[in-house]
């Protein structure tokens, strides 16, 4: 029995850092939005396996926060907003999306290595899970990084957030206070994200962040 | 009560008299209150030192539960704080009292009020502090303080610039102390003093703390190649704040010095000493070198204090050889001249700093080319300016040459140290400090004499007029220690005896034994000095010959015109000037050293004006340390600047870059 908790919650964690990968190939703003909306909900899947697991009913409520806000919620107004600015079908050019590619795996690879190694004290369950949990974060850095349309980085800002859920439900004893806090704060600094997108969008009509830096009289 | 606590309780009050200060504002009772009640507290606490030293009061200690919450601050006042609490004490005391009279003239009290009795609480604290904590704290408020009063002048030229190098000195004297005393401290960390003087630690790092030392509290007492500050800064203050800096703050700083390298270091190899000993040879040749050329009075004496710490720091540095070697009984021989110098010298530097604001109250000329002729108009001052320029140029019987012949008698002990290295470094170490001696003379001779004697050179100094009561007894207070201490020697030696019996093992023989109060540092058969004798050959031979000129030859007293040189001219400028004095010396010594350069300007032939001579001085360390220095950080500065003007990816992309090395570091550590 206990070998299959081990499992079902290996394949939950790992499950997201896949999908974090997922994120890093998807050209089109909808696509993008729809694959978070997938994180969202393999990364409420998983912690209600570690509420479960642990037998700490509080985590259902952090399970339920991520799946309302961040598979429904969020990713439903983020559609919205690209549906009002007329840019859901917008193709957005990857970079070297094969390379972006190469240097998750390697962040990856980091990660678990780093990982495995600081916290050989610590039972098997929680140390897998941080090591995914790194990983998701760093992903979500990566992507920060290689997109240039301020929906992406939005999104990329989110799923690194997910990472650090990840990380915080798979110790043992976190209290409820800490997962509601940062809910909240990623919430808030959604809206004003979001109120962030119209003014720039009003002002140089368009979200590519490329536009400020020209408007900041600097050259890339 | 013990002694510590008392002296804690006057530090405390000096400390509190900085508020008043302020509460009392721009009343008129501020400034001698506030003087008056700083003279009280200090000699009060001059009296708390000799009182240890004299035996009358126990060595005490005290932990008070402020500072860091688990150690405490710890306040010890042993035999070498309570020499430093009485160098402290009287050489605060004699700049209160001047400013009693000298604070009147202040335009703008309140720069100076509130900052001058916490600076001189900040001092004594200092010196009690016996955790790195409460010492590294206290020497922070006492550099802060003193920066507030040299900016206390900020709108005069050059005072501004002055402060922001002092800063930046202190700045590094206090990176490097913190670093000295973390590696005292060690892995254990504990901070309290009496824990660092318990633990070992090996050769190697008993000298790397020296060098910190040397760094740290160099930088404060002016030790070459970290005196830029001190010529800058210790003229800009006002003069009794002056006296305070070069008389006393550098010598807390050579307490810094003593404490951490004769005591809590423990005992430090023989290859350790070569380095203070020509340290401090070449701070005393650069120093009166700079001193002899500078035509500014207070800048003249700024170099000189440098002089001076070079001489302290020599004899410190002969102290740790011999106490390599065994040699105890030497080691306190120099050990005891470099604490009766640094008690010499906080006496006449006062004095004359004292001097030179007289001069400056009376006629606003600092250069020594706008003055002259002043002894006619200032008597008293120019009397007690001539006790001081002739105790610090070690003329016997004054207090000057007593503390340099002790000196001189441990170089002279150096054959019988063991290693040859040192056999040949001390004998030439003497010689550079025998040469500082004879040139500190002659850049006295130049202050007085251009200062005081010939004609007056300026309006000025013509219309000067003899200043207050108040500065002229701080002054005359002092000069009379300089006498009493020359003459009697034995007195002084035999007070800081406890301190050298505590840092090297050691004391001198007890000199209150000898008969006809004679100075015996050794053995009788070896050499002696006697002060009192050298006074009364030298007031007996003066007046004898002087009688006999006026009983032989004419008793008619003649005046004329002085230094006319046979020809009668009203130009001032015919008399020798501040440069023409120092000319043989600049271009003997100083075209290496200072990069004196002479441009030699002479008009066409036909044209009947003057020729003109220009002397262009350089600083070596300005130029070779400072000015790479300062352009590699500007250099630097400017291309860290771009990271100011980066896209918003370009910043993600440095958080995420040092993020994930930070990690592989990491990694690749485990």
């Amino acid at each position: 029995m206990d070998r299959m908790v081990f499992d079902i919650a290996h394949l939950l964690a790992g499950g997201l850092v896949l999908v974090s990968f997922m994120m890093i190939y998807q050209e089109r703003l909808g696509a993008l939005i729809r694959v978070f909306a997938m994180h969202a909900v393999v990364l409420s899947l998983s912690v209600s396996w570690q509420a479960w697991t642990q037998d700490a009913p509080h985590l259902y409520v952090t399970a339920a926060i991520a799946l309302v806000f961040k598979a429904v919620v969020i990713p439903g107004a983020l559609l919205r907003i690209i549906r009002r600015m007329g840019i859901h079908r917008e193709v957005e050019t990857v970079v070297g999306s094969g390379l972006t590619m190469l240097a998750g795996m390697g962040l990856v690879a980091m990660s678990i290595v780093l990982m495995l190694r600081l916290t050989e004290t610590v039972d098997a369950f929680a140390r897998e899970d941080l090591a995914f949990a790194l990983s998701v974060v760093l992903l979500g850095l990566l992507m920060m990084v290689t997109r240039r349309n301020a929906v992406s980085q939005v999104v990329g800002f989110m799923s690194m957030e997910n990472g650090l859920i990840l990380a915080a439900t798979g110790a043992k004893g976190m209290p409820l206070v800490v997962e509601i806090s940062v809910a909240f704060s990623v919430l808030i600094a959604f809206i004003v994200i979001g109120v962030f997108l119209f003014r720039i969008r009003e002002r140089f009509d368009t979200i590519d962040l490329g536009a400020l830096e020209e408007y900041r009289g600097e050259n890339q | 009560m013990t002694a510590v606590e008392f002296a804690l309780l006057c530090a405390a009050a000096l400390l509190a008299l900085g508020p008043v200060a302020i509460l009392l504002g721009r009343r008129a009772v501020a400034t001698p209150l506030i003087y008056a009640s700083s003279a009280v507290l200090c000699l009060a606490l001059t009296g708390a030192g000799v009182a240890v030293l004299a035996g009358m009061a126990g060595v005490s200690g005290r932990v008070l539960p402020i500072g860091l919450p688990w150690l405490g601050a710890h306040w010890r006042l042993d035999a070498l704080a309570a020499f430093f609490l009485l160098v402290v004490g009287f050489g605060s005391a004699a700049a209160s009292v001047y400013a009693l009279g000298y604070g009147r003239h202040e335009h703008e009290p309140l720069r100076v009020l509130p900052f001058y009795p916490a600076f001189l609480g900040a001092m004594v604290l200092v010196v009690l502090a016996h955790d790195a904590f409460s010492f590294l704290a206290s020497w922070e408020v006492m550099s802060l303080l003193s920066w507030a009063l040299v900016m206390a002048h900020h709108r005069a030229e050059g005072t501004r610039h002055a402060g922001y190098v002092y800063l930046l000195m202190a700045g590094f004297g206090t990176m490097a102390l913190l670093l000295a005393f973390g590696l005292l401290a060690g892995s254990g960390g504990d901070y309290a003093f009496d824990a660092m003087r318990a633990s070992d630690r090996s050769p190697a790092m008993a000298a790397a703390i020296l060098a910190l030392m040397l760094l740290g509290a160099g930088s404060k007492a002016g030790l070459v190649p970290l005196h830029v500050w001190l010529p800058l800064a210790h003229p800009a203050a006002p003069s009794h704040v002056s006296a305070l800096m070069s008389g006393v703050m550098t010598k807390v700083a050579l307490y810094g010095l003593i404490r951490v390298v004769f005591d809590l270091v423990g005992p430090l190899a023989w290859w350790a000493s070569p380095a203070v000993i020509v340290l401090g040879a070449l701070t005393a040749v650069l120093g009166i070198l700079s001193a002899l050329v500078a035509s500014d009075i207070k800048r003249a004496l700024a170099y000189s204090t440098i002089e001076n710490i070079g001489v302290i720091v020599a004899a410190l540095g002969l102290a740790l050889a011999f106490r390599a070697n065994g040699m105890t009984a030497t080691a306190a021989l120099a050990f005891s001249a470099a604490l009766f110098h640094i008690f010499n010298h906080a006496a006449f530097k006062s004095l004359l700093f004292m001097g030179a604001g007289n001069v400056l109250t009376a006629t606003g000329q600092r250069e020594l080319d706008a003055l002259g002729g002043l002894i006619h108009r200032m008597p008293v001052t120019a009397a007690l300016m001539l006790v001081g320029a002739m105790a610090i140029s070690a003329l016997p019987p004054l207090n000057g040459f007593a503390s340099e012949w002790l000196l001189f008698q441990s170089v002279l002990k150096s054959p019988e140290l063991p290693q040859a290295g040192l056999q040949i470094i001390v004998p030439a170490a003497g010689a550079m400090l025998a040469l500082a001696a004879a040139l500190a003379a002659s850049a006295f001779v130049r202050i007085y004499g251009v200062g005081f004697l010939g004609r007056p050179r300026s309006e000025a100094a013509q219309k000067a007029v003899e200043v207050d009561r108040f500065s002229l007894a701080a002054m005359a207070a002092l000069a009379l220690i300089c006498v009493l201490a020359g003459v009697f020697p034995g007195v002084v030696l035999d007070l800081l005896a406890p301190a050298s019996e505590a840092m090297v093992a050691a004391r001198l023989p007890v000199q209150a034994d000898q008969a006809w109060l004679t100075l015996v540092p050794i053995a009788e058969t070896r050499s002696t000095y006697n002060g009192l004798l050298v006074l009364v050959f030298i007031a007996f031979s003066a007046s004898g010959s002087a009688w006999l000129v006026h009983r032989l030859a004419s008793r008619k007293l003649r005046r004329g015109p002085a230094w006319d040189c046979g020809f009668p001219s009203d130009i001032a400028n015919t008399q020798y000037g501040a440069g023409s004095f120092a000319q043989p010396l600049r271009r003997v010594l100083g075209t290496v050293l200072l990069r004196a350069r002479e441009e030699i300007t002479m008009p066409p032939p036909g044209d009947g004006g003057p020729a003109r001579l220009r002397v262009h001085l350089r600083d070596l360390f300005w130029d070779g340390i400072y000015q790479p220095i300062s352009t590699v950080i500007n250099a630097v500065a400017t291309q860290a600047n771009r990271l100011q003007f980066l896209t918003i990816r370009r910043y993600l992309s440095l958080v995420v870059g040092s993020l994930v090395s930070l990690l592989l570091v990491l990694t690749i550590w485990n």
